[in-house]
């Protein structure tokens, strides 16, 4: 098939307003808290305060006698309402290590929000007071909050399972056996870097809220969930409480944001559903901020060791990594899956031999489980290799940018079958990085720095970019069997053109603030020649969406919305045969433009999609074999990731007398194919953008060494605000996707993937006339300020 | 406890617990479900409503501290149907995504507006600082408040 | 979220307050704007057994100018402290360090009685009119007292406030046309300073107090003296933290809050001498 970029057409590529707005702007809108279910039971959860602690005994006699309190249970008392511990959906090894991880614990606590016991009562207000009037006994043992002490075995958290390690992978491509090390001990260049990849609190605004309703009979049950995963979760719950897949419906009202934290199924979820299944009465629950923080995964978690070898020109030799991936106390659903989801990506957009060695360890500690949170796996391998980059143009004294295009994968090389033998489909890595520079107005950065960066000033100004692609797209199921992915990457529509030609789009991805509904109804609209309001997206509940595998890794558009656009395609197909039938042709004689069909070269045969419709709905005149109705099902699974890649860069000023860093300006070029609706395009990059400063400037979830959570609720955890962080600026390019019709690739999470590196090496650029060469992650101005002593050995300039 | 709070125009009376709080009767009590809890420390903004005219977290007031007082909440702002330009601006220049901050930022930025009815890009920013998106990065919101003020 | 239960008593003057958390002794606290209070309630780490509501208790929301000195009542909002045309003209380093107050929905609601009674060596009013040298007029069943600044400050949310008294009133001596700045450093702007300083300076005399710096606000007395004595700014900002004794939390060790208060304290001064 031939692509082409987008030509203006009458509604792709417009900036349609969304039709999700106005009931979030009335406050119409239900978010799951927000539903009123009539004699619904509430659920609090008992958390435990230790990181690493035995249950001696759980004594609930006192809160039992709070009036409103129904009944309190414990792991123990809960063992029989599950068929199998929650789910880990990715054993990406063999003999990677699972700990068996129940709703509730049971004889033992393993991290601080561990959850002890469950209560409900007929009101909010009581299930809060019950959780004061508990009185457990532990016995408290050694936390392992470090990741390197946990990989030394010392104490082991899950005794049964003999080791800290769950797994440790490796991705070895070599042209020939050793060429790795051969690599590097021939180097003219080499730099060998550590980085830390901090805990990252997701803090989606809306806290994680359930309701779960039993039907009065016949033992279905109504999962309504603040999810990302409507259809993983309805197959999920299922089995972890040994029922039949089709008694359990999920529906995700309005979800308050995700970004990863709600692709899960959570402790909570099965609670509700098989306390509501006992007492048989609604359940429901939702967290408080301070618990969020530690009863809903976080992001990140990794110690990385990066090596770069490269010769005279600074052309990439080789590439060595190893990781030790953060699990936290339990796998859940992906957990073990997000460092390796990075592996591939080590070497970033640049073109090198087949000389790649990559190991990652992953092992367990006395904190929240981690999982997927807005880029997974892809920001910290992104971060890698661009600081690593930066470290070798340090070492080879050249412009890190002149570094970056001496080793660029060339337009002319796409599609490009990289070391790993992943096919880059498309892109122009150059083109967005000269545009990057042009928007920033580098020589005048420069010169600016020139001037400003003189010795003894106080205010420095410094610049920083990334060159990032990311693998996203979720993904060719295929792939993901070969990665022991328990799940597929299709995505399924169903496209149904109702009799007064009115358009239901069904879908299976779950969107959170994307807006899909939007999107869908553009594509559909296009595609049938329809307006866009004349098209319904249906979405995010199990029983009116029977098929789907949610919202995630980018996903929605380069598969679910590709698997719009076949379904359309479809539908077109079978009216052009009804068309034909009717019009007394043949159906090569027929073209369909604008929603209308009509014989080539006699423009008054014709007929409207809308009268083939309603043709289909009365089949008085359908041709021989042809079925009535108009609609078509489709299943897609992608042939490829997606790639979507571009170029970030900042400048800051950075005050050496507070270590304060002040974003002046962000531009970022980024390039997802063709762009559907660029007003959503460019608010993904805002939002992706902005979380990748927070995680370089501001955010940490700071742990002690015994394992409590220092920075427990937004006033510790520093979110920023908007007077915190800068304007952005957007820019684009497009290269269409060759592997799917609509040429796209997804956004979602390009903007977090680019944005860290961008904003640490510009403090360093900043700082580099003081020698600083390095900077930890979050860069708070009491960091930037000591790494500036240290370099200046503490003395005054 | 007995108050009587007039909210969106409406006369309310009820009876409840001191330690109820304002977002908590709003949702519950009332069953007005716009204004959204997004954390427990006041520092997000969700819960951002009117009161005498003023914007306020319901979330630090006890439904008590409000007996006798008028509250706006976002259900009271579209009048037959009709948004308020607030309201406009946000869908006009793509100010949320998820729309969970969104009431509290809306009711927010018309306070700022009645106290600054033509601020600069900063003071937007800045008047804004008690208020927390996840998923703009901020970029649209400070676009939507600007064209409401009529700026360019 | 949801605070332990407690009961709830309107006081409508600040007699019947005070006799009211008189019989309620150590149980009881006052409750004015609640947005110091009410934040610890929520996460339950304060759970008095009784509030007593004084924000309705009437004329106790005023800015006065009282001829040397404005006279502020103890339920002025923080937003009416930070507008005020009377503030702005006789105490603007008062005027600034209020527009700092969290943020504007806080600052509609918190009042600068409730910000000073709760005496948070984190608080920026505290620190302000410790600078200023103000005097806060208390009530208590004897009748009313004067407490300079300078001596209500015991320990961390510790003042001199007896549990029978209620601030009534903060007197703020006029600025009389000295510089002055208020230098917040933080990481966010809604968020606390990581150290503050408020600082005045008029022909050699200086007042100057630190945010963040104890258990209390301090007043950097070192370094004012030193002004007097005609030692340079860089030097004098050198002493900052004199008679501070920093904390070590998230945001900062005590030696980098050490560090900052030089720096902010030689920046507070060289804005306030221009």
């Amino acid at each position: 098939m031939t692509i082409t970029e987008n030509k203006p057409t009458s509604v792709i590529g417009t900036r349609l307003l969304r039709r999700e707005d106005p009931p979030l702007l009335t406050g119409e809108a239900k978010f799951t808290n927000d539903l009123n279910i009539p004699g619904a039971l509430h659920l609090t959860v008992l958390r435990s305060p230790y990181a690493h602690a035995k249950i001696k005994s759980i004594d609930v006699s006192a809160a039992l006698k709070i009036a409103g309190v129904i009944a309190i249970y414990t792991g123990k008392d809960l063992q029989s309402s599950w068929a199998s511990p929650m789910p880990c959906a990715w054993p990406v090894t063999p003999d990677m290590k699972n700990p068996a991880h129940y709703p509730l614990a049971i004889d033992k606590v393993n991290y601080v929000g561990d959850g002890v016991a469950a209560i409900l009562a007929t009101n909010e207000v009581a299930s809060r007071d019950a959780l004061d009037a508990i009185d457990v006994q532990y016995e408290p043992l050694k936390a392992v909050v470090d990741l390197e002490d946990s990989l030394s075995d010392k104490n082991i958290i899950h005794t049964e399972l003999g080791t800290n390690k769950s797994y440790t992978w490796p991705l070895l491509v070599e042209e020939t056996p050793g060429c790795v090390e051969e690599a590097f001990k021939k180097a003219k260049y080499k730099v060998k870097e550590r980085y830390v990849q901090q805990r990252l609190i997701p803090m989606a605004m809306e806290p994680r809220a359930i309701v779960a309703v039993p039907q009065p009979f016949g033992g279905d049950i109504t999962l309504y969930s603040s999810t990302q995963i409507p259809h993983i979760l309805k197959v999920m719950t299922a089995l972890t409480l040994g029922i039949p897949e089709q008694q359990v419906r999920v529906v995700a009202p309005s979800v308050g944001g995700g970004f990863g934290s709600k692709l899960d199924v959570y402790a909570e979820e099965l609670l509700c559903m098989a306390l509501s299944r006992k007492h048989n009465a609604p359940v429901r629950w939702v967290e408080e901020r301070s618990e969020n923080t530690q009863a809903t995964i976080q992001g990140r978690g990794q110690i990385q060791h990066v090596e770069l070898a490269a010769d005279e020109n600074g052309k990439i030799t080789a590439v060595r990594v190893r990781i030790v991936g953060d699990m936290g106390a339990y796998l859940q659903l992906v957990t073990p899956g997000v460092p390796l989801l990075g592996a591939f990506l080590y070497a970033g957009v640049y073109d090198i031999p087949k000389a790649y060695d990559f190991e990652c360890t992953s092992v367990f500690t006395n904190l929240t489980p981690t999982d997927a949170y807005r880029g997974a796996g892809r920001p910290e391998a992104t971060y890698a290799i661009e600081m690593a980059m930066e470290a070798l143009a340090r070492a080879m004294k050249i412009d890190s940018f002149e570094l970056r295009k001496r080793n660029y994968i060339k337009k002319e090389q796409f599609p490009y079958v990289a070391f790993s033998g992943l096919t880059y489909d498309s892109g122009d890595h150059l083109l967005a990085a000269e545009k990057a520079a042009k928007m920033t107005d580098l020589a005048g950065v420069r010169a600016q720095q020139k001037k400003q960066n003189v010795p003894g000033a106080t205010k420095l100004l410094g610049l920083g970019m990334s060159s990032y692609f990311e693998m996203c797209g979720l993904a060719p199921s295929r792939v993901l069997a070969s990665l022991n992915y328990s799940a597929g990457g299709w995505e399924a529509a169903t496209v149904r053109v109702l009799p007064t030609n009115k358009v239901q789009v069904i879908t299976g991805t779950s969107p959170h603030g994307q807006g899909h509904e939007t999107s869908w109804a553009m594509i559909a609209a296009e595609k049938l020649g329809v307006a866009p309001e004349d098209v319904d997206v249906l979405h995010s509940d199990t029983a009116i969406s029977a098929l789907g595998l949610d919202t995630y890794g980018s996903r929605s558009l380069p598969v679910g919305g590709v698997a719009i656009a076949l379904a359309c395609d479809k539908v077109i197909e079978k009216a052009k045969t009804i068309a034909a039938h009717q019009l007394e042709c043949a159906t090569e004689d027929l073209q369909f433009a604008n929603g209308t069909f009509s014989v080539k070269g006699s423009p008054d045969r014709a007929l409207p999609l809308a009268a083939i419709a309603f043709g289909a709905f009365t089949a008085h005149n359908l041709p021989e074999g042809c079925e009535p109705n108009l609609e078509a099902q489709v299943s897609y699974d992608p042939p490829n990731f997606s790639w979507p890649f571009g170029t970030h860069m900042c400048v800051v000023e950075v005050d050496t007398e507070t270590g304060a860093v002040e974003i002046l300006k962000y531009i970022a070029v980024d390039d997802c194919g063709n762009q559907i609706n660029p007003l959503i395009v460019e608010g993904q990059v805002h939002g992706g953008v902005v979380q990748g400063i927070a995680q370089a400037l501001f955010e940490e979830a700071v742990y002690d060494e015994d394992g409590n959570l220092k920075s427990s609720n937004l006033a510790e955890y520093l979110v920023p605000a908007a007077c915190d962080v800068p304007s952005i600026t957007t820019g684009h390019t497009i290269t269409p996707s060759p592997t799917n019709q609509l040429g796209v690739k997804g956004i979602g999470e390009a903007g977090t993937i680019g944005a860290a590196p961008t904003v640490i090496s510009a403090i360093i650029d900043a700082l580099s006339g003081l020698g600083v060469t390095t900077m930890a992650m979050p860069a708070s101005p009491q960091t930037v300020w000591k790494t500036i002593q240290a370099a200046t050995s503490g003395g005054k300039k | 406890m007995k108050v009587s709070i007039t909210v969106n125009g409406k006369k309310q009376e009820a009876d409840v617990e001191p330690r109820t709080l304002l977002v908590h009767y709003i949702r519950e009590t009332l069953g007005l479900t716009g204004t959204n809890v997004g954390c427990d420390t006041s520092s997000c903004g969700a819960c951002t409503i009117h009161l005498d005219g003023e914007a306020v977290k319901s979330c630090t007031i006890l439904a008590v501290q409000a007996d006798g007082t008028s509250l706006t909440t976002i259900e009271g702002l579209a009048k037959d149907g009709v948004m308020h330009p607030m309201q406009t601006a946000f869908m006009e220049n793509h100010g949320l995504q998820c729309g969970y901050c969104t009431p509290g930022m809306v009711m927010a930025a018309i306070g700022l507006l009645k106290e600054n009815p033509k601020p600069t890009e900063d003071e937007v920013r800045m008047g804004l600082e008690g208020n927390l998106c996840r998923c703009t990065g901020y970029h649209n919101i400070v676009k939507s408040v600007l064209a409401a003020a009529g700026a360019k | 979220m949801i605070p332990a239960a407690f009961d709830y008593k309107r006081a409508t003057s600040a007699a019947e307050a005070i006799s009211l958390v008189s019989q309620y002794g150590s149980d009881a606290k006052f409750l004015a704007g609640g947005h110091s209070l009410l934040p610890l309630m929520k996460l339950r780490l304060a759970q008095p057994a009784m509030l007593i509501d004084i924000g309705r208790v009437k004329d106790l929301s005023y800015i006065k100018d009282a001829g040397s000195h404005l006279a502020i009542g103890a339920l002025t909002r923080h937003m009416d402290v930070e507008t005020s045309k009377v503030v702005h003209e006789h105490a603007p380093l008062l005027a600034k360090a209020a527009s700092h107050v969290g943020d504007s929905q806080v600052r509609h609601r918190g009042t600068i009685g409730g910000s000073i009674a709760h005496a948070d060596p984190a608080s920026d009013l505290p620190a302000t009119t410790l600078a200023l040298g103000a005097t806060y007029v208390v009530q208590g069943p004897k009748g009313q007292r004067e407490i300079a600044a300078s001596n209500f400050y015991k320990g961390f949310l510790e003042s001199d406030l007896a549990a029978d008294e209620m601030l009534v009133e903060i007197r703020v001596p006029k600025m009389q046309g000295a510089g002055w700045s208020f230098q917040k450093f933080n990481r966010r702007a809604q968020d606390w300073a990581i150290v503050g300083v408020a600082a005045w300076h008029r022909k050699g005399e200086a007042g100057v107090a630190l945010v963040n710096m104890g258990s209390t606000p301090i007043l950097a007395t070192s370094v004012a003296n030193a002004i007097a004595k005609g030692a340079s700014i860089s030097d004098a900002a050198a002493l900052a933290s004199n008679e501070a004794d920093p904390q070590s939390d998230l945001n900062a060790s005590s030696d980098y809050r050490k560090h900052l208060a030089s720096v902010l304290v030689r920046r507070a001064l060289e804005a306030a001498s221009k």
